[in-house]
């Protein structure tokens, strides 16, 4: 057959010399290579004990910001709901009553707040939105569920830990993120 | 009297069986464990950690399930060889632990304890029955299946045993032509004399053989073929579950270690101490601690070549059929006939004061 190119060439098979025919050379190099494989740093990070560090621009689970006395910084206002491009937060509002002033910062609080975390898509516009520093994307991911509805997170899920009674909670939700004003 | 039966032999040789065969089935469990570590290692993992420090209790952890697995027989099975298979072999795998000099002998109560449960003067042709009976085990339980990925396990275990058989019995012919001996113990004894009396020595390429075919015999990688996961499902033990596939998996730890220990008896001078004079030493030290010495470096030796069958096991790939038996009757059973005619010639040599 004519070859097309000039480029064509002959592939070699050579007859294996003995010592290739023998296998054991070829073998034991083989093993010299896993051997050495044993003393290489592994790449696995022990999970639950040590976590790899996200980076600083990443968006997990929402925290429901208070302030330094534990109070509430959400008002209610739905800017974060408005500004949510897959409608996954609703919320009623409600007002305070006197004598419920070291639970909410301002007049006006939110009684019910829920983000739909199967909706969500974590892209963080709910917290350029607020203007109380209410809301905050962490450090954390939604654990998995089995049901749908285990994904709609109320307030109780998402409320940060009071820094009064609990510091070592809030700061621990907190995270390197959230920088609180 | 050939053979003096009294109690305290009786409960000499029953304690000894009892630890032989636990120390047996524990070295086993903690092969699974260091066989994943190592393959671990190997592939740049960290292995099982998380039951007990260091992932120490893992074995203990996979035994428990298997023992708490369901029980499922096959309906068209022949039900008892089915429960005869992995019975079978788990006992001939314990069998071969009974002629292993484990170590030279205890004193204790005023009676010298041989630490050897029987010294019987054909030892090692006592290990090759058993060994040879082993499969059997995996024949039978494979065939009681009545699954054609078992039965094709099955054979190839067979015709792989009966290859490999053959050339492992003419390399240790030339060994046992310079040794003059068939007594593991005197065996043992022999090599203690010189630090390059050990047969490694003086049989290497025996050695070689006997290795390749010992690795063919415990059924590991790469003569694996009666298991092949990729080709045969899980081969032989396809329709196994519970503990009787735990008997087949651990019978293939059992035999590994024992093989390994024969392996150490036969070329490795046994529990002999290298560059030492043991039977001064004993006089200096006591007889029961040179004892324990020896049996920690038998153990040790034992488990270096345990690691070297994972290590193989961890790098090279399954042979094919025909590669295998290619292997068994073209390249080895040859090159054992050639050693042992050299090995003959030399002898005689020796024996004509080096005159044709």
């Amino acid at each position: 057959m004519q070859a097309l190119t000039n480029r064509a060439r002959e592939v070699e098979r050579k007859p294996m010399s003995l010592l290739e025919r023998a296998y054991l050379p070829a073998i034991f190099k083989g093993m010299v290579i896993t051997f050495g494989h044993m003393f290489k740093k592994k790449p696995t990070i022990n999970y639950p004990e040590v976590t790899r560090p996200f980076s600083p621009v990443f968006r997990g689970l929402h925290i429901l910001n208070r302030d330094e006395e534990g109070r509430e910084n959400c008002t209610a206002c739905g800017l974060c709901a408005v500004a949510c491009p897959s409608e996954a937060i609703t919320m009623e509002a409600a007002e305070r009553k006197a004598g419920e002033e070291h639970l909410y910062r301002e007049e006006k609080y939110a009684a019910k707040y829920e983000i739909n975390m199967l909706r969500c898509i974590f892209c963080g516009l709910c917290e350029e939105a607020c203007p109380k520093d209410a809301i905050y994307l962490s450090e954390t991911f939604a654990p998995a569920n089995f049901q749908r509805k285990g994904f709609i997170y109320g307030k109780e899920d998402l409320l940060i830990p009071n820094p009064v009674t609990e510091p070592a909670a809030y700061a621990k939700a907190k995270g390197g993120r959230v920088k609180i004003k | 009297m050939l053979l003096s039966i009294d109690l305290s032999l009786i409960l000499e040789k029953f304690v000894l069986i009892v630890v032989v065969v636990m120390s047996s089935l524990v070295i086993a469990m903690y092969a699974t464990f260091a066989e994943r570590k190592v393959a671990a290692f190997m592939q740049d993992r960290r292995g099982p950690n998380r039951a007990g420090p260091f992932g120490l209790l893992q074995p203990v952890a996979d035994g428990l399930k298997l023992f708490f697995k369901e029980e499922i027989i096959p309906d068209l099975s022949s039900k008892f060889l089915f429960i005869l298979g992995p019975c079978l072999a788990m006992l001939t795998a314990m069998m071969t632990g009974a002629v292993i000099p484990w170590g030279d002998k205890v004193h204790f109560f005023g009676r010298d304890i041989p630490l050897q449960i029987a010294d019987i003067n054909i030892g090692i042709l006592y290990v090759f029955g058993v060994v040879s009976l082993g499969v059997y085990g995996i024949m039978i339980g494979s065939w009681a299946s009545n699954n054609k990925f078992s039965l094709m396990g099955g054979l190839r275990a067979a015709s792989q045993i009966i290859s490999y058989e053959l050339a492992m019995g003419i390399a240790l012919i030339a060994l046992l032509m310079t040794t003059g001996t068939l007594s593991l113990k005197e065996i043992v004894e022999q090599q203690q004399q010189h630090w390059y009396s050990w047969n490694i020595i003086k049989q290497p390429l025996g050695f070689l053989i006997f290795l390749i075919c010992a690795f063919a015999e415990c059924n590991r990688t790469p003569f694996d073929l009666p298991e092949a996961e990729n080709e045969l499902i899980g081969g032989y033990h396809t329709e196994y579950s519970s503990m009787k596939l735990g008997f087949f998996l651990f019978a293939e730890y059992i035999n590994m270690f024992l093989s390994s220990a024969v392996m150490v008896s036969l070329f490795f001078g046994g529990y002999d101490i290298p560059f030492v004079n043991d039977a001064s030493l004993a006089e200096t030290i006591g007889v029961n601690w040179i004892a324990l010495i020896h049996t920690g470096l038998f153990l040790f030796k034992a488990a270096c070549f345990l690691f070297l069958f994972m290590w193989v096991r961890w790098t090279i790939p399954r042979f094919r059929y025909d590669q295998l038996m290619n292997l068994g009757w073209k390249i080895l059973i040859p090159l054992a006939l050639i050693n042992m005619l050299v090995t003959g010639a030399f002898i005689l040599f020796q024996e004509n004061n080096w005159h044709f």
